[in-house]
């Protein structure tokens, strides 16, 4: 199986290539739109600033390759804010691939937030053999309100996304990387995933 | 909801563990990267190492250990100790650190937290504050508590919030070392006057202490070093009882 990491230049990308190790699997970081149009499986990380990943994403022509990919997909934090129409953070638009604006967290809580979360309303195939209810790392200050296309919610404030999925695409607001054996657990499912994902979501 | 969380630190000395660390059943209890992994597999929520070697490879036996330890563990570390420019947490980062501390450099170049906030985004930039009572003022204090400045507690940590810091990590030098509890009274106006997390650190002896420094220094976490070193407490204990004194946790 052929895992390509999308490198464009935004944040720490060395936690899910060492968590993928630690599963047994190499994972390739790129750019290069061959290598990730062939992989198998593709995780678009992120961490930093909304509008400024996206300028990197626009100058590599990546905004472009990303949303027409035909394989699984995993966005993970900003990687899946970026997947969304627009973001609050920068006034920027995304790769508009989930139906969803992301916006700031309201001073009512403390921003960011920082630390492990439950994940609930768990409601596909990625969260094989996840528990209701299971906590995730999350660091962020931006967040996508709940939609159609959302399939596990936190709580922080208000009722959030903290996943959302539409065909291939999945995309996770915490760290699977960093959020212990739970964390692992959702990686491995994303790797088991096959292409045919008509019948993933549970609903 | 989002649960309080249990910061083991471990003090790093030229790449090794130092300061009372008496795990008998670790084979190499000088190893950080052991340690690390005993914690994380023992309900740690994430970690903290603060580096005091005074080496010219500090530099690079740090990147070294950072990129050891986030091939090894599978939840969040910080690392902390002498980094004082863009490039050292550049280095950092890129070896895996989820986020980086820092101290002197902040309050030497303020324009620091800026600059790192803008590049790398608040939430890896934690600004540690060490502060000591002088006279009923909190006074931030340099070099590991030993430099006093004029700098208070509370505007500095405001400045710090508004430079972009995405978390304080405040150690007060009256309770560290005491074992007595944590400064909770400071801790409480830490947290309500500021809009970060605020991690509480200095004088964890026993489990009250933790649930006192939630309870009532509304702290979102709590590090401590010996307790969980030499034992005293257990993270699942400490867990445990937290639990039931209704403060929420990840088990």
């Amino acid at each position: 199986m052929k895992i390509v990491i999308v490198n464009y230049g935004a944040g720490n990308i060395q936690s899910i290539k060492f968590a993928l190790n630690r599963l047994g699997v190499e994972a390739i970081l790129t750019d290069d739109e061959t290598k990730i149009r062939s992989a198998d499986k593709v995780i678009f990380p992120g961490v930093g600033e909304a509008s400024s990943a996206m300028q990197k994403l626009k100058a590599s022509g990546l905004d472009k390759v990303i949303p027409t990919l035909k394989q699984p997909v995993l966005g993970i934090c900003l990687g899946m804010q970026l997947l969304c129409n627009t973001s609050e953070e920068g006034n920027t638009k995304g790769l508009g691939f989930f139906d969803v604006g992301v916006v700031k967290f309201s001073n009512s809580v403390k921003v960011p937030q920082i630390g492990w979360n439950q994940i609930q309303n768990l409601k596909s195939n990625l969260f094989e053999a996840v528990s209701e209810n299971e906590n995730m790392y999350l660091v962020h200050s931006y967040y996508a309100p709940l939609c159609k296309e959302t399939i596990a919610s936190s709580e922080y404030g208000l009722q959030y996304s903290s996943a959302l999925q539409k065909d291939n695409f999945y995309g996770v607001q915490f760290h699977p990387e960093k959020s212990s054996t739970a964390g692992e657990q959702i990686l491995k499912n994303f790797l088991n995933l096959t292409s045919n994902i008509s019948n993933q979501i549970k609903r | 909801m989002l649960t309080k969380r249990i910061i083991p630190c471990l003090d790093i000395k030229n790449g090794r563990t130092v300061k009372g660390i008496n795990f008998l059943d670790l084979r190499d209890a000088g190893d950080p990267v052991e340690l690390a992994k005993f914690y994380s597999e023992n309900g740690a929520d994430e970690l903290v190492f603060l580096d005091i070697s005074a080496t010219e490879e500090r530099r690079k036996t740090l990147a070294d250990l950072v990129l050891k330890v986030a091939e090894t563990i599978n939840i969040p570390f910080t690392v902390g100790g002498g980094i004082s420019s863009v490039e050292d947490v550049e280095i950092l980062l890129n070896n895996g650190a989820d986020k980086v501390s820092i101290n002197s450099s902040a309050v030497k170049n303020p324009q620091l937290i800026n600059d790192l906030a803008s590049k790398f985004g608040s939430q890896c930039i934690v600004v540690a504050i060490d502060a000591k009572l002088i006279d009923g003022n909190w006074k931030v204090h340099l070099v590991g508590g030993k430099v006093p400045t004029a700098l208070d507690l509370f505007d500095w940590a405001k400045q710090v919030e508004k430079r972009g810091a995405g978390e304080i990590l405040f150690t007060s030098m009256d309770n560290d070392g005491t074992k007595n509890g944590f400064a909770n009274k400071a801790l409480k106006k830490l947290s309500t006057q500021l809009n970060i997390p605020i991690i509480a650190s200095g004088g964890a002896g026993k489990i009250h202490h933790f649930t006192d420094a939630f309870n009532i220094g509304k702290a979102d976490a709590a590090l401590a070093a010996s307790v969980f070193h030499f034992k005293e407490i257990t993270i699942s204990e400490l867990k445990n009882e937290l639990q039931i004194q209704g403060i929420p946790v990840r088990k």
